[in-house]
């Protein structure tokens, strides 16, 4: 029997002013599995992990995390919400004039207790799990697109969430590093029972790491299943997709 | 949490919501009597939970050895979040008192030498810019001109006015003492020409376009917009720089012109209704006493500080580092040194030419 969905997107909508962006969405994203967002540039793949995320407002619909609606939900309320839940960034979104440690010391010493010899040692694992011990007291200014990314995934596990985001994670990382982000990302999946949820274009790393496939197109939710069912769909644009991406 | 014999045995959860109470509870635990860790019990696990079992092991001088009993899947989690194979990470070591002053003195040294490299290199290609205008936007000396000098009219004009009717009401009251009401003309002139005026301008420019310069330029060096110009083979300095630095050397003296002007209405405005000078007496005395040494004095000075203000502003904004708060510091030390420089350079003037 399938697991009940961790998220549950009904019938959403998200626009920017006068557009609309995301027409009658529905998406479910089930726990302890890698769900990919995606589709075409401008399809609306951010914007969806964002209203999901009430970084931006949905114009209408339900979304339902850990089984309760956060439409219309208090801030307090959902506060306690984002404590279980890390995001990764396209950019990174490192606060700049902090250096990595203290980047990642934020959350650890906002959301809970831990006294400080606690919070080094949890820090210094997270770095040395994307391979970054030694930038520990860098600045963001001083880590190269690739670090800085790796830095930002640190501080987005740092309190083990139950779901993890990520917007873009492989892009502009070299194939090496892709490949080690991935099986990073599957390590989070199989030993901590992470749930992720993952914006990205690369089709090396969907084959790698992706449960499940949410295919949006132009604003839409045309495909919803595993990769295997998407590659034998009969849906053109996601057939597009995989075919166009193989070369 | 619980000893027995030699043994700790966790039980329940050991996650960051635990951990803070079971720090507070180890304390009181003999632990170099300890040689295992028993984990049986333990029902969650996270690494916060890791890193205090961690924590337990380094205290009681054991290996991850002695943690026993783990279930396959905490033992794998341990595994990942352990940190005690980890190299010690990095300390920032604590500098020497007489190092840092040391490295401060370099610092200071090699800062000065950057602002005069700056000044070099502004100075250069403004001469050049005058003549050559390659490298630089179509209408950007105008456009500067706008924003430092035209938009500035209003806040110059009317701090100046009040500052004419205020100097010129505080002296009057002392003045007409002793019968000299018409000296209050001569107070005001001379004060506004020689001091005031280009110091108030000065000031208020430092903060309305010294902290413009150098939070854009610094914004700009923080997104490599200044990286992107050089890769186009545009030279920053020429581009950015200059067309502010031609514009301030055309606005200021303006400036400073109206400040004067308007600081003598102040004066008269006080002259006609506090004292009953006419304005034609008011007038006279300010052209008697005021000399041509006097105004050109006071325009030069005025130079001084406009191109202080850009080179100063410029060179903050260059020498940014770290992101959004970067660029908060430099436009704050930009501002800062600016007015410091300006009233360096006022007492300068004053040494050399009035002492």
């Amino acid at each position: 029997m399938e697991k009940k969905p961790i998220i549950r997107v009904r019938n959403m909508v998200a626009k920017y002013g006068e557009n609309t962006i995301l027409q009658d969405i529905n998406a479910d994203f089930y726990p302890q599995q890698v769900t990919v967002i995606l589709g075409s540039s401008g399809c609306g793949k951010t914007t969806l992990l964002k209203n999901i995320l009430r970084l931006y407002q949905p114009e209408s619909g339900s979304i339902e995390m850990f089984g309760v609606e956060t439409m219309g939900m208090e801030e307090t309320a959902f506060e306690a919400l984002l404590g279980r839940m890390g995001m990764l960034f396209q950019n990174g979104a490192l606060l700049n004039s902090l250096p990595v440690y203290d980047n990642i010391a934020i959350p650890l010493e906002q959301h809970t207790c831990l006294p400080p010899e606690i919070i080094r040692r949890i820090i210094e694992v997270k770095l040395n799990l994307v391979n970054l011990s030694h930038a520990i007291n860098m600045l963001p200014s001083e880590l190269s697109g690739g670090m800085r990314k790796r830095a930002a995934l640190a501080r987005a596990i740092a309190l083990d969430p139950e779901i993890l985001f990520c917007d873009e994670p492989s892009s502009g990382l070299d194939p090496l590093t892709s490949a080690a982000m991935d099986n990073l990302i599957l390590k989070l999946k199989n030993q901590l029972k992470m749930s992720i949820v993952i914006v990205t274009h690369e089709l090396a790393s969907i084959h790698r790491i992706a449960d499940r496939i949410i295919f949006l197109d132009q604003g839409k939710a045309v495909f919803s299943g595993t990769l295997q069912e998407a590659m034998n769909c009969n849906i053109p644009a996601v057939l597009t997709f995989f075919e166009v991406g193989k070369f | 949490m619980k000893q027995e014999n030699n043994t700790l045995f966790l039980d329940g959860a050991v996650t960051k919501v635990t951990v803070p109470a079971l720090f507070a509870e180890q304390k009181n635990l003999d632990l170099n009597s300890i040689t295992s860790i028993d984990g049986k019990n333990i029902t969650e696990l996270d690494s916060a939970g890791v890193a205090f079992i961690d924590g337990v092991l380094l205290q009681a001088k054991l290996t991850s050895s002695a943690l026993v009993h783990l279930t396959s899947d905490h033992r794998e989690q341990y595994h990942t979040f352990s940190s005690l194979a980890l190299d010690a990470a990095p300390h920032v070591q604590s500098v020497p008192v007489f190092q840092q002053i040391g490295e401060g003195v370099l610092q200071w040294v090699s800062s000065l030498q950057d602002a005069l490299y700056l000044t070099a290199d502004i100075a250069f290609w403004s001469v050049v810019g005058l003549f050559n205008h390659k490298g630089q936007r179509k209408g950007a000396v105008e456009q500067q001109s706008l924003l430092i000098g035209v938009n500035a009219v209003g806040i110059v004009g009317l701090l100046s006015l009040v500052l004419g009717l205020i100097l010129a009401l505080q002296s009057a009251a002392q003045l007409r003492q002793f019968g000299a009401n018409i000296y209050v003309a001569d107070l005001i002139a001379i004060s506004m020409v020689r001091e005031m005026g280009p110091i108030i301008t000065a000031i208020l420019l430092a903060g309305r376009s010294g902290s413009a310069i150098a939070s854009e330029i610094a914004s700009m060096k923080v997104s490599e917009e200044i990286d992107a110009l050089k890769m186009m083979a545009i030279n920053p300095i020429r581009y950015i720089v200059v067309p502010k630095f031609h514009a301030i050397t055309i606005c200021m003296p303006l400036l400073v012109t109206l400040s004067n002007l308007v600081g003598i209405l102040g004066g008269l405005i006080i002259g006609i209704t506090y004292l009953d000078l006419s304005p034609t007496a008011f007038l006279n005395e300010v052209l008697n006493v005021l000399v041509l040494r006097d105004i050109v004095i006071s325009l030069a000075k005025s130079e001084i500080f406009a191109w202080a203000i850009v080179i100063i502003g410029s060179y903050f904004g260059f020498h940014v580092k770290g992101g959004a708060e970067g660029v908060g510091r430099a436009t704050t030390n930009s501002v800062v040194a600016s007015i410091f420089a300006i009233i360096l350079v006022d007492a300068i003037f004053s040494l050399v030419f009035y002492f």
